[in-house]
């Protein structure tokens, strides 16, 4: 480690020479190695470790299960597709590093040169912020995604979704999803239907599975629209006791979806870490489940076709419910900052993603929808919950003085 | 009354002026520097849209169109006065326009004078006359009908400006690149925001 630090100290280019990208690079690489030196000489101040970059770490760490797992089920659900579901561990885990770490470096490295790019024009130090945006986008991506599509979702997001609001912390909407949304609606074939979940690229000697399909549980659902109650007992009865979209196989996520959306067990082992850290905010997630599991009631109390007759507790597990609840809709910048103003944003939120989810068969992915959609509408929250904050205590005030 | 509801919501969202036709642009991007006047002009908006579209629909089913005299006479059967739609339409609205500046003036003159000139010419709106020609357009069965889709267009409108008025009051102290402060980022905000109504679209009701 010293050696180390040594060595970064004696590389630092200096600040007014003749390339100014290099200090900014030299910086953003020192400061994500070590922790800034300096620290607060007088006055009282909170003495704490934790920064954007500790906290966009902390962040990072809780994704990594889902990660690993979205990299095991790539595998699995490829193998399943071959017809080979007795495929060995470590065979479906080589064959999901070599689909999924592509994406994963792809988006790191194309986001990080464009924030290097900017920070340089603008004369500023390296701003943390890409680091969780450069985990979420392979994790929302379905893995037969182009690289080339990711790399310009991803300057898409950092140039018109960040930095020309002024960087980090000053986006309006979250990045990660600004990219998902970009490729959904400039490359909607690349980003839904039956054929990009899951991967079925096959060897000499390998064929598909007679039978197989690729569509997610959303999907085979959204086939069920327009059509009376009852008539497609056979998408209904795979998310029966048995099916391949059983409660228990949503929960634990071996079904095909996007990377590290499919398994509400990772994910909340992520959420635990979000929430005892105290960086993931309690209020939106949990309003943001009820208000999933309140419209999906409401459904079930006026369902007139298959769609909206599953239950609300399913309805929850699959699709990227869970994951946009967990590490999207909590994102602190572009979600409602006051305290009242996250109740009623992650309640709209959740409610309007099981809702486009079910009235908008075009798009069964409504969640990412859903919180672009509340993103948009969370300084409108901030502002009247902060307007009636100042009534009520301008009445308090009064009262005392009177 | 299931049909009205529909209608109403659906012009709220699936089919909102600004982000689904971009229309009454030129107000929207000028008046939303904060909230209070864009609350304000988005309030005139829903009251004009509100009286104007039913006032219209009446004009366009009992006089304008053809065999619309009929009422009066049979001898009016091939009478057809659509030709005059716009500039009637315009006519109303512009009436409209007149009455809602003179009660702001008289009840909120501080909103008057934020508002300025762009109270005035809610008149050449083209979000205004877009409804009244989408009325004529989309043929709705009753002036019930006309009236929940005019105040739908209205709250969209007014939910559009909202939302993009809070959105500058918070970015107003960020470090926007210089050459897109004021307009230009509000434009790109515009299109984000227009993203995320697309949730909405081709929503059947």
């Amino acid at each position: 480690m010293k050696a180390l630090e040594n060595f970064m100290r004696k590389m630092e280019p200096k600040k007014d020479g003749k390339l100014p990208l290099a200090h900014t690079i030299w910086d953003g690489t020192y400061t994500f190695l070590f922790t800034p030196a300096q620290t607060t000489k007088k006055g009282v101040h909170i003495r704490d470790g934790v920064d954007l970059k500790r906290t966009m770490f902390t962040v990072v760490i809780a994704l990594i299960p889902a990660l690993l797992f979205g990299i095991w089920n790539t595998g699995h659900q490829h193998y399943i597709a071959l017809g080979m579901d007795s495929a060995p561990f470590w065979d479906k885990i080589l064959f999901g590093a070599i689909k999924v770490l592509p994406l994963v470096i792809v988006s790191y490295a194309v986001g990080l040169g464009v924030e290097f790019l900017f920070a340089a024009s603008k004369g500023h130090p390296i701003q943390e912020g890409f680091l969780v945006s450069g985990m979420l986008i392979p994790l929302c991506m379905p893995v037969e995604v182009p690289l080339w599509m990711v790399a310009v979702a991803t300057i898409f997001a950092v140039v018109i979704g960040k930095e020309v609001f002024g960087g980090t912390g000053m986006n309006i909407l979250n990045p990660a999803l600004t990219a998902r949304a970009f490729l959904f609606f400039a490359y909607p074939t690349k980003m839904s239907g039956d054929k990009v979940w899951v991967s079925t690229s096959t060897e000499a000697g390998q064929s598909v599975a007679d039978g197989f399909t690729g569509a997610t549980a959303l999907g085979d659902l959204a086939t069920t629209v327009g059509q009376p109650m009852g008539q497609n007992a056979e998408v209904v009865s795979k998310f029966g006791a048995d099916g391949t979209y059983s409660l228990f196989n949503a929960f634990m996520g071996w079904i095909p979806g996007s990377v590290g959306e499919t398994s509400a067990l990772a994910i909340l082992i992520g959420a635990a870490i979000l929430l005892i850290t105290g960086i993931g905010s309690w209020k939106i997630m949990f309003s943001f489940l009820v208000g999933g599991l309140v419209m999906g009631g409401i459904f079930n109390a006026f369902a007139v076709n298959d769609f909206m007759e599953l239950n609300p507790l399913h309805h929850v597990l699959i699709g990227g419910f869970m994951f946009g609840m967990v590490f999207m809709a909590t994102d602190p910048v572009s979600a409602a900052q006051t305290s009242m103003g996250k109740w009623i944003y992650g309640f709209l939120g959740g409610l309007f993603a099981i809702m486009i989810r079910v009235f908008n068969p075009a798009y069964p992915e409504g969640v990412m929808l859903a919180i672009l959609f509340m993103n948009v509408m969370a300084p409108m929250i901030d502002h009247y919950v902060v307007q009636s904050n100042i009534k009520k205590r301008q009445k308090r005030a009064q009262v005392v003085a009177a | 009354m299931q049909d009205l509801v529909n209608i109403f919501v659906k012009s709220i969202f699936v089919d909102n002026m600004i982000f689904a036709y971009f229309l009454g642009m030129c107000s929207y991007l000028a008046v939303s520097k904060t909230v209070n006047t864009g609350v304000g002009l988005g309030a005139a908006v829903i009251f004009v849209l509100g009286i104007t579209v039913p006032i219209n629909y009446l004009l366009e089913n009992y006089v304008l169109k053809e065999g619309a005299l009929t009422w009066i006479s049979d001898d009016f059967a091939s009478v057809d006065l659509s030709f005059l739609s716009f500039i009637m339409f315009i006519a109303v609205i512009a009436s409209m326009v007149q009455l809602v500046e003179m009660i702001v003036e008289k009840f909120a003159p501080a909103l008057y004078g934020a508002l300025g000139i762009f109270l005035p010419l809610i008149a050449v709106n083209c979000s205004i006359l877009g409804g009244s020609l989408f009325m004529q357009e989309r043929q709705y069965a009753s002036i019930a009908e006309a009236t929940s889709f005019g105040l739908g267009s209205g709250v969209g409108w007014f939910l559009a400006i909202v939302a993009i008025a809070a959105i500058r009051e918070k970015i107003r102290y960020s470090d926007v690149p210089a050459p897109l402060r004021g307009l230009g980022i509000t434009f790109i905000i515009t299109g984000l925001m227009g993203i995320a109504f697309m949730s909405f679209m081709g929503i059947e009701l």
